[in-house]
């Protein structure tokens, strides 16, 4: 039960200002979701390079001489630059999986928010403004991302338990609504080999829309196919590392609202979420339809 | 004219200012700015004043409104209008879902789209849409009309009561217990002081009736799959 | 010489089948007869771990005991403290829970009004709007926010003293209802805006919100109509009492009511009133650990109902947290209802007094759970109030003396260290230690 924001650029001359349009659309939505806040940021790739996006509870202890470590783990360079308790690790693109690796090993503390060339995600407990605050969100550029603020329903309030949830390269997913048989899915995708960090339905949709895409199915098809698999009540947006998607279940109570211009794609939970975005008075402004998957590409 | 800026005014002030013209006699005329999308707004009315909302507004908008007339000037969240006693609601833009819920007199007018479930388990209440509303609605609708210039959406008066529902376009589909029916005479009057009191030229022949069947009205086994 | 033999084998006596039982076959034959689920009043019937499975620890040497009727034992409830600008105050903490007018007479609703204030508590009212009787004569009036709407205008919420939004029954936790045609009447199809004699289809979730973030805005538009004045309760039926309470909570709820499953309703599926939810005596501890977890024991006060029959169980669910408790079916037969005395009239209608549940057919001899102005009028309202109120002053008597027993000067003061389990389950259920144990079977959350 939460609140949901989400920005796709298309004027590239806005993307030094995603940051800063995301955290206002965050904190507008901080009655729908006072328990944790998160932010999942796609920014321009450096060509060749990879990330990972770290958290710990001990950051200064464990981000002290993480690079080196962990850069010898895996005989290769490793930069860190560190955002209050998440840190962005930058590898090799092809040295993600193996950078991974070498961090359960090095660092069994440390938790992988993200991995990907893209992707950055960013998410605690605590308010929407404060979280956003911490990181300091509103100095961010991308070409789009996705934020969230949760109202918890059956889940522990931890910063493992807050969206955005990713679950395979440069994916990220965020939820409002509440799932029913996602306790199943989590048995039969664990019987797969998927790991689970949180007793969370979200992070079940997220594993389930991975482990699709992992066998080559598209986003649009796999999300598609979650519609008859997926039970219970959702709006879920969807970040890949070069679009956005949107779609809500075959009942679609919960809101959803979107606006596109020239500019920019936008979704709210609420209106409220988008009345500062430029151009709003023109935008088409509309609310998604049941079962209907929405996609947008760089 | 007087202005209230929500920019400058708390939800509560505003509303306990409307509030306190209940049981008054008096129309005035009231305008709110900045209403940003804000939740509840001009809730509660009870007396013949006029409130311009200069904006997009949140959830709820003129909730159980009685007498006023309450015009955004932009689109409105869900559940706006919810459960109006009487007055005139008129939406300049879009409604989001549950337009028009549960209410029991008065007039909703939407000049863009109403989203799903529009005049969910109406009562008496009546609804101009004209562009398309979208799916359930109508859902377990009382009594009241529903006219819609535009399409309708999916399942449209499912478990439908009394109410009657007159759309111009097409019906993507029916729900359960919905029929289409024969436009009669009194309908056209019907529909056409409709029409003419939301301020649209529309012409009534154009559109097609829809009610209830009237065979869930009392349980029958062969209809279990319906319910 | 062969018949002899047959004589002398003993023959087993006739088994009959515990799983099938002649009530489960009588109910296959009955559902293969009319293709019909079967509807009925009332609450789930099945043997329950209940509050009677808990006993007090009266005071002795180590604790002192109160003198009865003379040293002060106060039982006043102030509901409502967190939001609300005018909380409601009840000289007893045993309030009478909803039942429309609709599924109830015009005079069983006033007698509720009645027995209420006489006893200086609340009533409810139900899924079918606010009558005059029964705003006239009830001092304290709560107002039920349903899914179906029936009857609900911005002028009886402003007469309302509180108002519950009612997200779930214990009896049908997720559940909508069907009250059959026969108690459509003129003034029900009225007050409702239905035709007169169809059957009234309840919707189980609202139409205009679903979940805790459009919770928090519903009540705050109710409050902003009501001027912030009226507590909000919200009703919960007790199926995952510990998220729910959270989450009414969060949503700004002033007073959360779980309602377990032996709580009753005028008319559901049998099948949902006897396997869906959980027992009051499991559903009550986890309401409170949610409030206790947030901080808000106390400052939201929590409504306990389902089942609730004597002080004992009124005391047992203070203990056990509740701030009070709420009564259905034990005020309906209090006023009347299944009364021995018309057993010749229950036989009439295929049961016998004390099982009659076809609340929602209307033809209630007792003339409380009837449209039937005939039947209606067999109630006299003065007299089944006092009824009702002498057993609130009962309840109210008994309540007292255990708490007094246990040494406290006000009923809140009991807690759950003042019980002890006779049954393994009730200890696990109300998280008490089984008797002369210091065992507490199971912990945490679900």
């Amino acid at each position: 039960m939460c609140g949901i924001v989400g920005l796709f650029l298309k004027d590239r001359s806005l993307e030094p200002k995603l940051g800063e349009m995301l955290t206002s659309m965050l904190i507008t939505m901080t009655d729908r979701g006072p328990d944790s806040a998160g932010i999942a940021i796609y920014g321009s790739d450096a060509e060749g390079s990879g990330k990972l996006t770290v958290q710990s509870d001990q950051a200064d202890q464990d981000f002290a001489t993480l690079a080196a470590d962990l850069g010898a783990a895996i005989g290769s360079s490793v930069t860190l630059s560190r955002k209050d308790t998440h840190a962005i690790l930058t590898v090799k693109a092809d040295q993600i999986e193996a950078a991974r690796a070498a961090l359960a090993r090095v660092r069994p503390g440390v938790r992988v928010m993200s991995a990907g060339e893209s992707i950055e995600i960013y998410k605690e407990v605590g308010l929407p403004k404060d979280v956003a605050a911490r990181f300091e969100v509103s100095a961010m550029s991308g070409r789009h991302g996705i934020g969230h603020t949760r109202m918890a329903t059956e889940s522990a309030i931890t910063t493992m338990g807050a969206h955005p949830f990713s679950t395979g390269m440069d994916q990220c997913l965020v939820h409002n609504g509440s799932m029913s048989n996602h306790n199943t899915l989590r048995r039969e995708l664990k019987r797969e080999g998927m790991t689970f960090a949180t007793e969370n339905d979200t992070e079940v949709a997220a594993a389930w829309l991975s482990h699709k895409l992992a066998q080559g199915v598209e986003l649009g098809d796999a999300l598609r196919a979650g519609l008859d698999v997926l039970d219970g009540f959702y709006t879920f947006v969807v970040g890949t590392k070069d679009g956005f998607g949107v779609v809500r279940d075959p009942i679609a109570c919960k809101p959803a609202v979107m606006a596109e211009t020239d500019q920019y794609v936008a979704f709210g939970s609420e209106y409220r979420a988008l009345v500062d975005l430029p151009g709003i008075e023109n935008a088409r402004v509309w609310e998604p339809e049941p079962a209907t998957v929405y996609f947008w590409k760089h | 004219m007087q202005t209230i800026d929500l920019a400058q005014t708390t939800l509560r002030d505003l509303n306990a200012t409307l509030q306190a013209q209940n049981g008054q006699t008096n129309a005035t005329a009231w305008e709110i700015t900045n209403p940003r999308g804000s939740h509840a707004l001009a809730v509660g009315l009870d007396a013949p004043i006029e409130v311009t909302v200069k904006g997009s507004t949140g959830y709820y908008t003129a909730g159980m409104n009685k007498q006023a007339t309450v015009t955004v000037k932009g689109s409105a969240g869900p559940g706006v209008a919810e459960n109006m006693m009487s007055g005139t609601v008129i939406i300049e833009g879009d409604a989001s879902q549950y337009a028009g819920a549960t209410g029991n007199g008065g007039l909703l007018v939407i000049k863009g789209n109403a989203s799903s479930r529009c005049g969910i388990s109406m009562k008496g209440i009546d609804i101009v849409v004209y562009g398309s509303i979208g799916h359930m609605s109508a859902f377990m609708a009382q009594s009241g009309n529903l006219v819609v210039m535009g399409d309708a959406g999916d399942a449209l008066g499912d478990s439908l009561y009394e109410a009657r529902l007159f759309v111009r376009g097409s019906v993507k589909s029916l729900g359960a217990d919905c029929i289409q029916k024969e436009m009669r005479p009194e309908h056209i009057a019907i529909l056409q002081d409709l029409l003419t009191r939301a301020g649209s030229d529309a012409k009534p022949e154009e559109f097609k009736r829809y009610g209830s069947a009237r065979q869930l009205y009392n349980f029958n086994i062969d209809n279990a799959s319906a319910y | 010489m062969k018949d002899e033999t047959q004589k002398a084998i003993p023959q087993t006596v006739p088994r009959q089948s515990a799983t099938y039982s002649q009530e489960i076959n009588s109910e296959i034959r009955r559902a293969a007869a009319t293709g019909i689920y079967d509807i009925r009043g009332g609450g789930a019937k099945r043997k329950l771990p209940h509050f009677d499975d808990l006993l007090f620890l009266g005071a002795s040497i180590s604790r002192y005991p109160l003198e009865g009727y003379r040293e002060r034992c106060d039982t006043k409830v102030v509901l409502g403290t967190r939001f609300a600008k005018k909380p409601i105050t009840l000289d007893i903490p045993i309030t009478i829970a909803g039942m429309s007018f609709g599924a109830l007479s015009g005079a069983a609703k006033e007698s509720l009004g009645r027995g209420a204030t006489l006893s200086g508590t609340s009533t409810t009212t139900g899924d079918g709007g606010m009558t005059p009787e029964e705003r006239g004569h009830s001092k304290t009036l709560v107002y039920q926010y349903l899914p179906s709407r029936y009857g609900m205008n911005p002028d009886d919420l402003r007469r309302a003293d509180a108002i519950e939004l009612v997200v779930g029954q214990g009896a049908k936790p997720g559940g909508g209802g069907m009250l059959l045609g026969q108690k459509i009447s003129d003034r029900v199809a009225k007050m409702r805006n239905l035709p007169k004699g169809i059957d009234q289809r309840s919707a189980c979730r609202h139409p205009d919100w679903t979940g805790p973030d459009d919770l928090e805005i519903k009540i705050l538009e109710i409050r902003e109509i009501t001027g912030w004045e009226k507590p909000i309760y919200v009703k919960i039926g007790g199926a995952r009492p510990y998220y729910d309470t959270t989450l009414a909570v969060k949503a700004g709820a002033d007073v959360v009511v779980i309602d377990g499953m032996q709580g009753g309703t005028a008319a559901t599926q049998d099948v949902f009133i006897e396997h869906v939810g959980q027992p009051t005596l499991a559903a009550l501890p986890q309401a409170v650990k949610a409030l206790q977890d947030m901080g808000m024991h106390r400052k939201v006060q929590l409504i306990c109902s389902g089942g609730i029959r004597t002080g004992a169980d009124v005391a047992k669910a203070l203990a056990l947290g509740a701030d009070a408790v709420a009564i259905g079916t034990a005020a309906l037969i209090a006023l009347g209802d299944n009364d021995p005395r018309l057993e010749a009239e229950y036989q009439k209608l295929g049961t016998t007094a004390g099982a009659y549940d076809d609340w929602h057919e209307g033809k209630d001899p007792a003339g409380i759970t009837t449209q039937d102005p005939e039947l209606a009028a067999r109630l006299d309202p003065v007299q089944a109030g006092r009824r009702l109120a002498n057993y609130l002053k009962v309840m109210t008597l008994e309540a007292q003396t255990i708490a007094r027993a246990c040494g406290k000067n006000h009923v809140h003061n009991l807690e759950p260290e003042d019980l002890c389990a006779l049954t393994l389950e009730a200890a696990a259920m109300a998280g008490v230690p089984l008797a002369g144990t210091s065992w507490i079977p199971g912990r945490g959350n679900f």
